[in-house]
């Protein structure tokens, strides 16, 4: 920055937001490449411009990780490519991943101050643009790493447990990270689909985290084949990270909802991706391909139900959502991208009852138009019934993206603190009931967003740092007294509990 | 790179009780050591393949194996009973799942098992001798050609009602005539645990309510994950929706919507139906095609006669 000829202001920098090359919509929508196709070195400089390196650097408090915004894009503008990588995985281990997936609006991008005034710049795609090119060239930021002697176990290989993983190993843990499907990635595996994250990006990622010394165990199922005590007690593990997602699809309880055709969008995400249904037979999962198909909800798992029904074969796909599109939670590009594709869009419509045929396969969806009254608990205007507003829409698929509630499997075999939705209950440091146990992500607060996931994966691996007794490597440590009452045995107080001291 | 413990899962005998049932014994001392009666795994043949559901036939903690009995009725399972041999294995295992039985303190039980519940049901009938209950065996067969493991479970029942369909071995006619005799022979069975078809299970439980004895029966609905994120095996327990995989599988047998249960099972019956005779097609095509190989070989080595 001091090396800058003149200051950048808003009147300086170049005033469009730099468009993104996308698939054309009509292509797209029949096949399972991805929509956007990432900036090119050129976009990606115009890009960096834009960022006016202010002082107040409000997008570094609004990444819930606390990426070095500015200083990565200044390395971009600075065509120090290596360099912005290496700022970015200081804090962010995935930036490929997360660049695709983050809702940058509603963070980083949603407080930028060039968006006071025009469109914000454009750090997803920037963070995408080094993170591709960083798989591209191989590079990956492997540091040596001295082992300390402590195991830790993380339960899920998801975005949190990768996020935990990852600073363990970094550390100096032996890490195992156990999933109970038959590959790695947890959520960005089976729930989002190549178009939006491609596997061949997640398997990048994933063997990264390979070279830093973690293994990945499939096929395991935590809680049954073995319990969270057991890692403790037996198995050796000094600390236990849990990242197990929420994963328990939740549906409203209408009348209809055990007809055939009529799942929930984890299912058909998980058929489609993971198993591969899309290419059966070559691959043996079956999914029941619908040609009406009728989704419920409008968060990022319904945006990316319609569109695997629609890249599937669908004729008509329909978005079936209480709320108006404002409410809508999914990240504003995904409603775009979907919009662009041909979903239809019934909003503020609620589903009553799914009506079946004479084979129990469901063929209609009655429905009731809503309108916004009062605001709730949540600040959102509530969704009240218009009277006789009943009607049907003709659907040979009705999926349900409404959410999850929690997994019930720990809890049936740990004694774990829940609470009384039945998520892990923990401390500040997300630390459990259990000692030595931490847990975060979906399993913690419910359902939420993969940075938000990797955020909590690392909290948790500070708290683990702090409970071994292991020196926070994010923190610089600076005595504040050399005063020797401060001292015992000629070491600081308040390193005492980083002395890497252990008794075998 | 990382040859993980949880990654290779050999299979160490097989044994094939008829032309459609076999048995696999599979090493994996971790599931051995935890699994308990109730139990299932689900499976994944090969890369490509899909995930099935099987419950657990039998473990040995000792030999740190457990066993599955498979019929083959779909590509899956047909695909597997073709490859699945000793020394081979399968590319992906998960289990132990779901809820094990409840085996309380029971003084006399009756264990059912019908066609391919017949060796899932051993372990139960097993667990309840062990918790030194009065164990009645029920076990229902086609015919006796396809009797299999009666000295296993004459081995763990007090009394072992064999049915046959065509009475060639034991009492003719379906389980619930067995149930009928055992209740009339014991008014004081406490518990009934039934593993079939969902015809049958439904059966047991018609058999059972007017006696008002208690029955558990073991849901096998489609199911993709098995660790409760996919919610495909939903099925209706009285008024409540459960997810067969981690609420069950095991539930009251009085209270199972088993019209729904049977309705859900057919969700994917068109596709099965596609890769069922696409395999059976290239199975043909292979099967010809190695003949021809053959007859073409044979062709060759005869010495040409007009030579």
């Amino acid at each position: 920055m001091a090396t800058m000829a003149k200051k950048k202001t808003i009147r300086t920098i170049p005033q469009e937001r730099t468009p993104v090359r996308e698939q054309d919509p009509t292509v797209r929508a029949r096949n399972f490449d991805e929509v956007s196709l990432g900036y090119r070195l050129e976009e990606a400089l115009v890009e960096a411009e834009r960022c006016l390196q202010c002082a107040d650097e409000p997008c570094v408090r609004g990444c819930p990780v606390g990426i070095d915004i500015p200083g990565f894009i200044q390395k971009i503008a600075e065509k120090h490519y290596h360099g912005a990588y290496d700022i970015l995985t200081d804090t962010n281990l995935l930036p490929s991943v997360c660049g695709r997936v983050c809702p940058q609006e509603n963070q980083c991008e949603g407080v930028c101050t060039v968006g006071e005034s025009l469109e914000p710049v454009a750090i997803g795609r920037l963070e995408r643009f080094v993170g591709d090119m960083a798989i591209k060239e191989g590079w990956a930021n492997i540091p040596y790493i001295e082992p300390n002697g402590y195991r830790v176990g993380i339960v899920g290989a998801g975005p949190a447990g990768m996020a935990c993983a990852a600073d363990m190993a970094k550390a100096g843990c032996e890490v195992v990270v156990y999933d109970a499907l038959h590959e790695p990635g947890g959520v960005l595996k089976y729930g989002i689909p190549d178009f939006r994250l491609p596997n061949t990006v997640i398997d990048a990622e994933i063997e990264k985290l390979r070279r830093l010394g973690i293994r990945f165990e499939c096929n395991t199922l935590v809680g049954r084949l073995f319990t969270i005590e057991q890692m403790i007690t037996e198995m050796g593990f000094h600390a236990v990270f849990i990242g197990t997602g929420a994963g328990y699809p939740s549906f409203m309880g209408i009348p209809g909802e055990s007809l055939n055709g009529v799942l929930s969008a984890n299912e058909l995400l998980t058929r489609a991706n993971l198993m591969r249904a899309r290419d059966f037979p070559k691959y043996d999962t079956p999914l029941q391909p619908g040609k009406r198909v009728t989704v419920i909800g409008a968060g990022n798992t319904a945006m990316d139900a319609m569109r695997v029904s629609l890249r599937l074969g669908a004729e008509k796909v329909t978005c079936v959502y209480r709320r108006s599109k404002t409410e809508a939670p999914a990240r504003v590009e995904e409603v775009h991208h979907a919009e662009q594709e041909g979903i239809a869009f019934n909003w503020l419509t609620s589903p009553i009852e799914l009506i079946g045929d004479a084979s129990k396969a469901v063929r209609a969806m009655r429905c009731v138009r809503m309108e916004l009254g009062e605001p709730d608990e949540s600040g959102r205007r509530r969704p009240v019934t218009v009277p006789g507003s009943e009607f049907e829409i003709e659907t040979d698929m009705v999926v349900f993206a409404i959410g999850t509630n929690a997994n019930p499997i720990l809890g049936q075999t740990s004694k774990l603190r829940l609470n009384k939705r039945g998520y892990i209950e923990t401390d500040d440091s997300l630390a459990t009931s259990i000692a030595g146990v931490y847990a975060g992500g979906d399993i913690v607060t419910g359902a939420a967003t993969v940075i938000q996931a990797m955020g909590a994966g690392r909290k948790a691996a500070r708290g683990m740092k702090a409970y071994l007794g292991l020196r926070d490597t994010d923190c610089v440590y600076q005595p504040d007294t050399d005063d020797p009452s401060g001292m015992r045995f000629g070491i600081p107080v308040e390193e005492h509990n980083f002395a890497r001291i252990r008794l075998r | 790179m990382n040859q993980a413990q949880t990654s290779s899962f050999e299979i160490v005998a097989r044994e094939d009780f008829s032309d459609v049932t076999y048995l696999l014994e599979v090493r994996h001392p971790m599931l051995a050591k935890a699994a308990k009666a109730g139990q299932f795994v689900i499976v994944m043949e090969h890369e490509q393949g899909e995930r099935i559901p099987l419950t657990i036939a039998d473990f040995d903690r000792e030999k740190g194996t457990f066993t599955l009995v498979i019929q083959a009725v779909g590509k899956t399972t047909r695909e597997m009973q073709q490859n699945c041999r000793v020394g081979t294995s399968l590319y992906a295992v998960v289990g132990p799942m779901g809820i094990p039985s409840v085996i309380a303190h029971k003084k006399k039980v009756v264990c059912v098992g019908g066609g391919l519940g017949v060796a899932p049901i051993f372990p139960q009938a097993r667990a309840w001798k062990e918790s030194g209950a009065y164990v009645i065996g029920v076990l229902g067969f086609r015919n006796r050609g396809l009797v299999f493991w009666e000295d296993k479970f004459r081995a763990c029942c007090d009394e072992l009602i064999l049915c046959t369909d065509d009475g060639s071995a034991g009492v003719k006619g379906l389980v619930t005539e067995g149930i009928r005799l055992a209740i009339e022979k014991h008014p004081d069975i406490e518990e009934l645990v039934a593993i079939g078809p969902p015809v049958m299970m439904k059966g047991c439980a018609e058999a059972t309510r007017p006696h008002k004895i208690k029955t558990m029966v073991s849901l096998n609905p489609v199911m993709v994950d098995g660790t409760g994120m996919c919610g495909g095996c939903r099925v209706k327990i009285g008024e409540t929706v459960k997810f067969a995989c981690v609420d069950g599988p095991d539930f009251d047998g009085h209270l199972v919507d088993f019209d729904d249960l049977t309705a859900r099972l057919s969700r994917y019956k068109p596709a099965e139906k596609e890769a069922s005779a696409r395999y059976e097609e290239s199975c043909r095509i292979r099967g010809d095609e190695a003949l021809a190989q053959a007859s073409a070989s044979l062709v060759d080595d005869r010495p040409s006669a007009d030579a």
